[in-house]
This record gives C-alpha cells, structure tokens and sequence, in this order.
C-alpha cells in the first residue's frame, strides 16, 4: 500500500526512460558545461561527454522497450493510465528522431565555431526537442500531447534564434515563434472542443465517443477544423506555409535541418495519431478538406522552389512540397498509405539531412555558401562532395534506384488502391516539376566553372555523416526489404 | 456560477478567441500581437473551465494549468526573442522586420 507506487508504477517508468534520459542529459548540458568544460577551445568536447552518452542510453531504453514488445507479443505498452502508448509506431518514430538528432549533433561543431556561437546550450536544447518529440509519437492523451509539442517547439524557436548578433537569426525565430504561438492557440481551442464534446482527454476515449457523432455535426467539424489548422501549420502545409522559408533561410544551417526532418516528423507522427484515432470517424468531413490543402501545398511547394536562389530556401520549399506528399498517404488512409508515410518520413529523414549538410559544408569563414551560384563547379573542387549532392538531390526528386523513388511509389499505390486518380496524377506532374528545379542545383554543380576556390569546411563528423546518410539513401532504395519490415512494424498502433 | 448556461461561457469564449486572431492579424507591433496570441490562450482556458464545471470532472481545469505554463514558458522566450531583434533593428514594427524574402 504505497502511495506512489499507484501513480508511478514500473510500467510508467520504463515506458519513459526514453525521454527522462533525454531530459537529465539535456539539463545536465545546461547546468554543468561550463564546470566540467570551463575552457572554450574544448567545446569540441561536450559531445562526447554529454551528447554521445545521452543518445546511447535513450537508444538503448528504446531498444529495450522494442525487445519488450517483440519477446511479450502484445501489440502496445499503456503507461499513465493510457496517457502514454509505446507501440510499433511510436517506436518506428523514436528510431528516426534519435538518428535527425545524432546526426545533427554530429555536424554542428565545425559550422558553430565558424559562426563563432559554439555552446553547450546548443546541444542541451537539441536533447531537450527530442524529449519533446518523444511524448508527441508516444503521447496518446491531449495534455501530453500538446505539452510535447511545445516543449519541441520552444526549443526549436531558440535553436532558430541561436546567432544572437546575426539580424537573420533574429528575424527567422520571431517569425517562427509568433506564427508557432498563434497555431498552437487554435490547437489549444480545438483540444478544448474535444474534451467537451467527449468529456475525456484520452485519445481512445474521445475516438470512440465521435464515432457516434455524425461527421458534419458543426461541433465536430469546428473541432475538426481548428484541430487541423494547428496541425497544418506545423507541418508547414499550405496556406500554413509562411513561417517555412523565412525560418529554414535565418537559422544556422544546422539547425535548418534538424528543423526540417525532426519536426516534419514529429509533427506528421502527431498528425497521424490524431486523424487516425479521435478523427478517423469524421474522415468524411476532413477527407476533402485535406486532399484541397495537400493540392495547394504540392503546387506552392514545387511552383515557388523555382525561382529560388538560395539553396535553404529553395530546399525549404522543397519540404513544403514533400509535405504535400506525405499527406497524400494519409487522405488514402489504407495501411499501404500509412506505411507509405513511414517509408517516406524515414527516407526523407537521410535524403533532406544529406543536402543540408552539403551547404553546412559550403559556409566558409568569410562565405556564406548559400546561393546556388556557391555550387558553381563543385564537381572540379570537391568531387566527393558534388556526387553525394547528386545522390540526394536524385533522391529528393524520387528518381530510380534513390531511396526517394520508394517513398512516392508507395503513396502512389495508396492513392491508386483507394480510387483517389485526381491526386495521384496531380502529385506525379509535380515530380517533373521538382525534377525541374532539383537539376538546376545539379546544372550548377556540374556544368559551370568554379567561382571560389577554397575548400569546403568539412570535419570528420561531417564526413561519417554525409557518408552514412548517402549509403542509407542508395540502400534503402536498391535493397528496400529490411527497411520496408521496419516501416511495416509502424502500422500497430 | 448557477443559472448562468454553458453557452454563455461557450459563446464568451469563441468572442474572445477571435479578438485575438484578429489583433493578431490587424495589429503591427510586435508586443501587441504576442498579447494576442495570450489572449488566444487565455479563450482557451475559459473554455476548457466551463467544459469542466460542466462535466463535474477536474481533466479540464489540469489542462488549464499546463495551458498557463505553456504560455509563461512562450512568453520568456517570445520576450527574449523580441529583445534581440530590438537590439540588432530598433524597431517593433513586423513590417519593417522584413529582410527574409523571396
């Protein structure tokens, strides 16, 4: 008869050791960098005290939890009296923000010193996002939920800020943090509607309470409605795009692209848990809504990438339009559309990190490395570099034998199983569009004389990680089995 | 509290909801629309108060609470945000704030 044990169970504790590891490494950076680390040449020493350790045991918690289920057969853990759900699909997730987290923690130390703002804030932070990330897969309760998405997103407007003195910086960060703020209130106003209407903050109770309400019972669709405006936005979906290229182009490289895979994930993980549970009822009030929203964000994804100059911006809104994709699997809702989005986000996580880190490599002392006029004759500087461009880029634009071909085609079959023709042959136009803008970096690259000569800004983090990332992206798209298993794993939920 | 319907409450709530959009959308300083994104949250929370009486059950004023700390945690950061952008442009006009564009 303990009290706590009640509220606390062993249960409770070992679905969250993922994220309480993530946490104490993630505050332990914030409070002890400067007592263990008090000389900043030896920065380049907090990952492997701080980082390294925290990921491995967040990685290995997660792997106990997967052997767990594996070994007992059933399909979920429940902790929290329901609050929190470790399943296939949570886990599936929890693997790929560890690897967006590893891997960016891995390149940022030669980019932060030349920007010269190389502290241990930043990889406490980078800790603490994906603890928030953590409760928005495994999060099966609304409070959880929302507290996970704030506790990412408040990390990721100060990581977007993080160049104090750097006007963009400043810029890109107010408007991420005003427009993130302003969906998190129709969030917030649409969990309300839930819980009213349900009179429970359970996903699974307030799923099964709807499903007795007509879809377009105007409590329900206002719900629905301003539900999916929150989740829209963080997803960067148009019209909910704006906050997109402003923020990818001002923040430090690095963080652009933790930005655009680990919250792109974490959002559609959170997405997916709430449009396949609590809102799988009313599909037939959200089902054109979203196909609409997915039309438009694939259009002013790929139309507006054209005429850009910047490489972040142009990759940024090449993520608004590979948001449009993902979505498509989700409007076909069968479980080849959901595998599909597994597939895509896991391709996607190694393909988007893989460019981004080819433009952490181009930012010289006195370069910014951000035009694509900076890619000029790449191939003649640095040879490696300009094919693993190469290889990313053919993957972004879903082309065989990429990881990224995979990705579409299983969307496209969803799309093709449910009789959704419309969307299919309007997401397959845009490819060529993409296709379009994609060659133009590679045009650069390959066929125009080198403006600058000074080597790229590489270390070896930087290495093992454009190499990992390049050898993922040809695997996954030439021998897809294990990968496509570890997709499948997602669908119990 | 008793006599007055949920409605009122309900009703209360969506009005304040949507001042706050739209300060958000019409007003140009930046303080004046982080205000209104508190106000947002704020709508929220009357919401979530009035859904709880209703239902005699505690699930809704909690979330009030995390919805309080979310928006204390947002304005210490929004705040620092805002003063560094100050700092590097003496200004707290959002259209002048402007040199990210296509």
């Amino acid at each position: 008869m303990n009290p706590i044990s009640q509220y606390y169970t062993a249960t409770d504790h070992f679905v969250l050791v993922p994220a309480i590891m993530l946490a104490l490494f993630g505050c332990a950076i914030l409070l002890l960098d400067t007592w263990i680390i008090p000389n900043p040449s030896q920065r380049k020493w907090l990952l492997p005290v701080f980082v390294l350790p925290g990921l491995g045991l967040t990685g290995f918690a997660l792997w106990r939890q997967q052997a767990f289920l594996a070994a007992s057969g059933s399909a979920e853990i429940t902790a929290f009296q329901g609050a929190l759900t470790v399943d296939g699909f949570s886990l599936f997730f929890n693997w790929v923000f560890l690897i967006a987290s590893l891997i960016v923690a891995l390149v940022s130390y030669k980019y932060l010193e030349i920007e010269g703002e190389h502290h241990g804030e930043y990889y406490g932070l980078i800790l603490l996002a994906q603890s928030g990330m953590f409760f928005l897969a495994t999060g099966t309760d609304l409070v959880t939920l929302f507290i996970g998405l704030e506790l990412m997103a408040l990390c990721f407007y100060i990581l977007v800020g993080f160049l104090r003195t750097d006007k963009r910086s400043n810029e890109a960060a107010m408007k991420y943090l005003i427009l993130g703020a302003f969906s998190s209130g129709f969030l917030a106003y649409g969990f309300s509607l839930l819980y009213g209407m349900t009179g429970s903050t359970k996903l699974r109770d307030i799923a099964s309470t709807l499903a007795m309400r007509d879809a377009w019972d105007p409590m329900v669709f206002l719900a629905m409605a301003t539900t999916a405006v929150g989740l829209l936005f963080k997803i960067s979906a148009v019209p909910f795009h704006m906050w997109a290229p402003d923020a990818y182009e001002g923040a430090p490289t690095t963080v652009t692209a933790y930005l655009s895979v680990a919250s792109k994930a974490a959002s559609f993980a959170f997405l997916l848990r709430i449009f396949m549970g609590p809102l799988a009822a009313s599909r037939a009030s959200w089902e054109p809504l979203l196909s609409i929203v997915a039309i438009l964000t694939m259009t002013v994804g790929n139309l507006a990438a054209i005429s850009q100059n910047n490489v972040k911006r142009l990759l940024a809104y090449s993520s608004i339009s590979h948001a449009g994709y993902m979505l498509l699997g989700l409007i076909a809702g069968n479980p080849t559309g959901i595998k599909g989005v597994s597939v895509y986000v896991l391709v996607y996580v190694f393909m988007n990190l893989g460019a981004f880190l080819v433009v952490v490599a181009l930012r010289r002392k006195d370069l910014l490395g951000e035009d694509v006029e900076d890619l000029a004759g790449l191939i003649h500087r640095s040879p490696g570099y300009a094919i693993l461009m190469l290889v990313f880029l053919l993957s972004l634009a879903g082309i065989p034998p990429t990881a990224g071909f995979l990705g579409k085609y299983y969307i496209f079959l969803s799309l093709v199983e449910t009789g959704h023709y419309l969307l299919a042959v309007v997401g397959t136009l845009y490819v060529a569009v993409a296709v379009y803008y994609y060659f133009r970096l590679v045009r650069s690259m390959f066929q125009t004389d080198a403006s600058v000569t000074e080597p790229l800004a590489t270390s070896l983090g930087l290495r093992v990680s454009l190499a990992a990332s390049a050898a993922l992206t040809l695997a996954i798209g030439i021998y897809p089995e294990p990968f496509l298993r570890l997709a499948q794993s997602s669908l119990t939920r | 509290m008793t006599g007055v319907p949920l409605s009122w409450y309900l009703i209360l709530s969506a009005l304040l909801f949507a001042l706050g959009v739209a300060g958000f959308l019409f007003r140009r300083n930046i303080i004046t629309v982080f205000m209104s994104i508190e106000l947002m949250l704020n709508a929220v929370n009357l919401s979530f108060v009035a859904f709880s009486y209703q239902l005699k059950q505690v699930n809704g004023h909690i979330f009030t609470f995390f919805v309080m700390v979310v928006a204390a945690a947002e304005a210490a950061v929004g705040l620092a945000i805002i003063l560094t952008v100050f700092k590097n442009r003496e200004t707290l006009n959002v259209d002048e704030v402007n040199s990210l564009k296509n």
